[in-house]
């Protein structure tokens, strides 16, 4: 894990740049640096993400027997909704391209910050009042928003579901999207215009290039959600007639625009994920990512091709040419599958080590793929109006939803948190807590599969004895109590690392990329020093000269001798290498 | 370690004629298996000739489906097993293949292709609304209950009971006005039952009230959305007796978890006794309500 022989140094004063400004929570509440809005993102997300499953919690628990009076109907009808809100629009999507691509896209690129810190700051606050406007509807008198995460009209006409917190649930998605928007604007600027002098586009690390597709994709999508919730505001309290029948509106409108971004969307919550599954996948292999331009070029195509499948989910609704959005639908599981291999071809013949951070990648890869072949069943017309709205459609978005954003963000999460706080996390809870997810993520969603195939609907508050699906349900409950032992441990992890921590050096895990070349964490701006960047992995480059990443499509290019000041240890005959490794601090 | 290709060495004609009939025999004999025991993967065939289709489809993609995950899941677990860390030694850092990644997307896209063309066949046989239907029943869906209205069969294969009631017969069961606090067995009389001929196309024409709907029997393989204010239609052909169960699965408001009913199809004679004992109950019916309205 510790690198030997590396000079313990600390950047010499002329180069301190002394962080001027508030500390403690004043700094919290008025920072511009994208770290410290990173941090705030990430913690936030997680406090939805243990809200919206503690709700997920209380479901399952109606769902243990027939005829089951827990929760009301009504109350049953919230938490669906409310689960399904949080998790996408306030943890996934958030916790990726709010946490973890605001901390680490400006220091894989080697900037000092995002380009637009102000913005990113607006960014975070619009994001923290949206989500708290949307979990305070359950103190209005008629309870949170109950139409389900989707809203389709016209059940969420005033008329069908009056009152103030489905208002507040319109607001804070309008709130959220745009705090998305800027986000995306942020990152797309940050790439294109901040990165250090010698990373070219196609010398990112992965990470940053599906962390600028999906905030391309935010840009496309996130508008169309926010005019569509101003049209459904309108719908409500103006007068209008968009969404309802009554006044020669349509319905079915609202289903293409909310899925018009919805899908997106759904490529919004799984390409960063991707992108950290690979940046781990290499790092723990101890090699360069295989078919390095084909994962980039797999990642465009998911994009492109996720804004034209989104009928798939209106197959039922009998106005969509169905070919057509099968065929889109089929054509994404060619560029899945092209990064499937990628993966694989990136652990071949490598020299793997299973820190928790490669086992929940490895259980990504594990998981993703049966949510995947499952996604081919359901993008048949006919095979979704089989099961269509039942439990076999929750456990194939649970499945890929949960094992990109939960196992590819823990595994981000564990990844990263040495950077984010410079401290180690305990290996043996990590592991636990894998083994804990992994083994409940089956117990939970495969029962979900059969239920669906038994003809169990979604969203439904109860089910009679007489439908024979009580044991089933029993038994995903349980893996649903697992899966929160798990996430409970994690959190466990976190709270040992911050009671006793561990220091974890600069470069823990011998990763590639810049940002292990800078201090764990970091210092304001990010970087004293930046190694010489000849391929996607400069910081690998340094510190194995000798293995240095082959470059383009031949056998390793001759580099340029010297930057500046700096001898380059890239270069294939080794002369300079060996003077230290990166993430030592040292500083020339 | 003598240093190896990435790719494994071509084996010998021989060795490859005999791994091929291997792998010949071994999926020939999977068939026989799958075939023989009547796997059906967790599925109903169901009871209608577009279900049977569909069952069809489904099997053959669960195949294909599973062949793969395991072919993909077994790379995976061969890479973690077979090259975990054993030495210091760094790995050669190869990071491409050309050929192979050729071959990896062009492979899967024949995949998917072949696949869809499956889909679209069956997928136009099952939406097909062309034959000419021996019943047509009008659904109409509402918060939170189904009304089941049969045309009289007449020369008008079209007729759209809303517009024109009279050649309608309608069943419609008490609605649930005030549904209960806990559902009960779709057999239950608080839930209205759909009657169909065996043996018979019948045609639906699907309507909403109010909010989006889903029509779904589990013994049909079916579902479509009552999708305000259009009409959807398709046609079923069940093919075996039985009284099954229906549920909205489109969630729709506050009782959507109780809008049920039963599906009860009978031999052609058995629903031509019932469908007459109904048109007799509605003329009583409308006698009756005469009377009343004259006294």
């Amino acid at each position: 894990m510790t690198i030997a022989a590396r000079p313990a140094l600390a950047p010499s004063p002329d180069l301190l740049e002394e962080e001027h400004g508030p500390t403690g929570m004043l700094k919290w509440l008025t920072s511009t640096d994208h770290k410290v809005i990173g941090k705030s993102y990430t913690i936030t997300s997680l406090v939805f993400f243990c809200m919206a499953g503690l709700m997920a919690m209380v479901m399952r628990t109606q769902l243990t027997s027939p005829d089951n009076t827990l929760v009301s109907q009504h109350l049953y009808n919230e938490l669906f909704t409310m689960h399904g809100s949080l998790m996408l629009y306030l943890f996934a999507g958030p916790f990726a391209f709010g946490g973890l691509a605001n901390f680490i896209v400006p220091l894989q690129v080697g900037a000092p910050d995002m380009a637009f810190p102000r913005l990113n700051a607006l960014s975070y606050w619009l994001y923290l009042g949206g989500g708290m406007i949307m979990v305070s509807g359950f103190l209005t008198v008629g309870g949170a928003a109950d139409f389900g995460w989707v809203a389709y009209a016209p059940l969420s006409s005033a008329t069908n579901t009056p009152g103030a917190g489905p208002d507040m649930w319109i607001v804070a998605l309008l709130l959220t999207g745009f705090s998305a928007i800027f986000t995306g604007v942020n990152i797309v600027a940050t790439v294109f215009y901040l990165r250090a002098p010698g990373l070219t586009m196609f010398r990112l690390p992965i990470f940053t290039w599906n962390m600028l597709v999906t905030a391309i994709l935010i840009l496309i999508a996130f508008p169309v959600l926010a005019s569509a919730m101003i049209m459904l505001w309108c719908d409500r309290h103006l007068g209008t007639h968009i969404f309802t029948v009554s006044g020669g509106g349509s319905p079915v409108l609202w289903q293409n625009l909310f899925w018009f971004f919805g899908h997106p969307e759904v490529y919004i919550l799984a390409l960063p994920f991707f992108g950290i599954v690979t940046d781990v996948l290499a790092t723990f292999s101890r090699k360069p990512v295989f078919g390095y331009k084909g994962m980039v070029f797999a990642t465009i195509s998911i994009a492109a091709l996720s804004t034209s499948v989104w009928a798939h989910h209106m197959y039922t609704t009998g106005t969509e040419l169905l070919p057509f959005f099968s065929l889109m639908t089929y054509m994404i599981a060619v560029p899945t599958g092209v990064k499937f291999f990628n993966w694989i071809g990136t652990m071949w013949r490598g020299s793997l080590t299973f820190e928790t951070p490669m086992l929940y990648a490895v259980g990504f890869l594990v998981v993703f793929l049966f949510g995947g072949v499952t996604g081919i069943l359901l993008a048949s017309p006919p095979i979704d109006f089989a099961v269509h709205d039942t439990y076999f459609v929750v456990a194939h978005f649970h499945e890929v939803l949960f094992g990109s954003a939960v196992f590819g963000g823990f595994a981000g999460l564990y990844f990263w948190y040495p950077k984010f706080t410079g401290r180690m996390t305990r290996e043996g809870l990590g592991k636990a807590s894998f083994w804990v997810m992994f083994v409940g993520f089956w117990v939970t969603f495969v029962p979900q599969y059969i239920l669906g195939l038994h003809g169990m609907p979604r969203r439904i508050a109860e089910y009679g004895a007489a439908t024979g699906w009580q044991s089933l349900n029993q038994v995903s409950t349980a893996g649903a109590y697992l899966l929160f032992a798990s996430v409970a441990i994690t959190l466990i992890n976190f709270w040992v690392s911050w009671r006793r921590p561990v220091p974890a050096g600069d470069n823990p895990w011998d990763a590639h990329t810049l940002e292990w070349a800078t201090s764990s964490p970091p210092p304001h701006h990010n970087f004293y020093w930046i190694p010489p960047i000849r391929s996607e992995r400069p910081v690998w480059d340094y510190n194995h000269p000798e293995h240095a990443t082959p470059n383009g499509h031949a056998v390793p290019s001759p580099v340029p001798a010297a930057v500046g000041s700096l001898a380059a240890p890239g270069s294939s005959d080794g002369g300079a290498g060996g003077s230290g490794h990166v993430g030592g601090g040292t500083a020339q | 370690m003598p240093r190896r290709n990435l790719l494994p060495s071509a084996p010998t004609p021989t060795k490859r004629r005999s791994r091929r009939v291997a792998s010949l025999g071994a999926l020939a004999l999977l068939v026989l298996v799958l075939g023989g025991c009547n796997v059906d993967f967790g599925a109903t065939k169901g009871v209608t000739t577009q279900s049977h289709l569909e069952f069809r489809l489904w099997f053959w993609l669960m195949v294909a489906g599973i062949a793969v995950a395991v072919f993909v899941w077994a790379l995976i677990f061969w890479a973690i097993f077979r090259y975990r860390k054993k030495d210091d030694k760094i790995p050669k850092q190869f990071h491409e293949h050309i050929g192979l990644e050729v071959a990896y997307t062009v492979i899967p896209l024949i995949m998917v292709l072949v696949i869809f063309g499956f889909t679209f066949v069956v997928e136009n046989n099952i939406d097909n609304v062309l034959t000419p239907p021996q019943v047509i029943v009008n659904v109409t869906a509402y918060q939170w209950g189904w009304i089941f209205q049969y045309s009289k069969p007449g020369p008008d294969p079209h007729v759209n009971c809303t517009l024109a009631p009279k050649d309608c017969v309608t069943v419609e069961t008490a609605p649930n006005a005030a549904p209960s606090a806990l559902a009960q067995p779709y057999t239950s009389p608080i839930y209205p039952q759909l009657v169909l001929p065996v043996n018979e196309t019948v045609r639906f024409f699907l309507r909403s009230r109010d909010v989006v709907h889903g029509f779904y029997v589990h013994a049909f393989n079916f579902s479509r959305y009552a999708q305000p204010p259009l009409t959807n239609a398709f046609e079923i052909h069940p093919t075996s007796t039985g009284v099954f169960p229906g549920q909205c699965t489109q969630y729709c408001g506050l009782y959507h978890s109780e809008m049920l009913f039963s599906v009860k199809v009978e031999t052609p004679s058995q629903f031509q006794a019932w469908f007459s004992g109904q048109e007799k109950k509605l003329q009583t019916q409308a006698s009756l309500q005469s009377l009343v309205s004259r006294s």
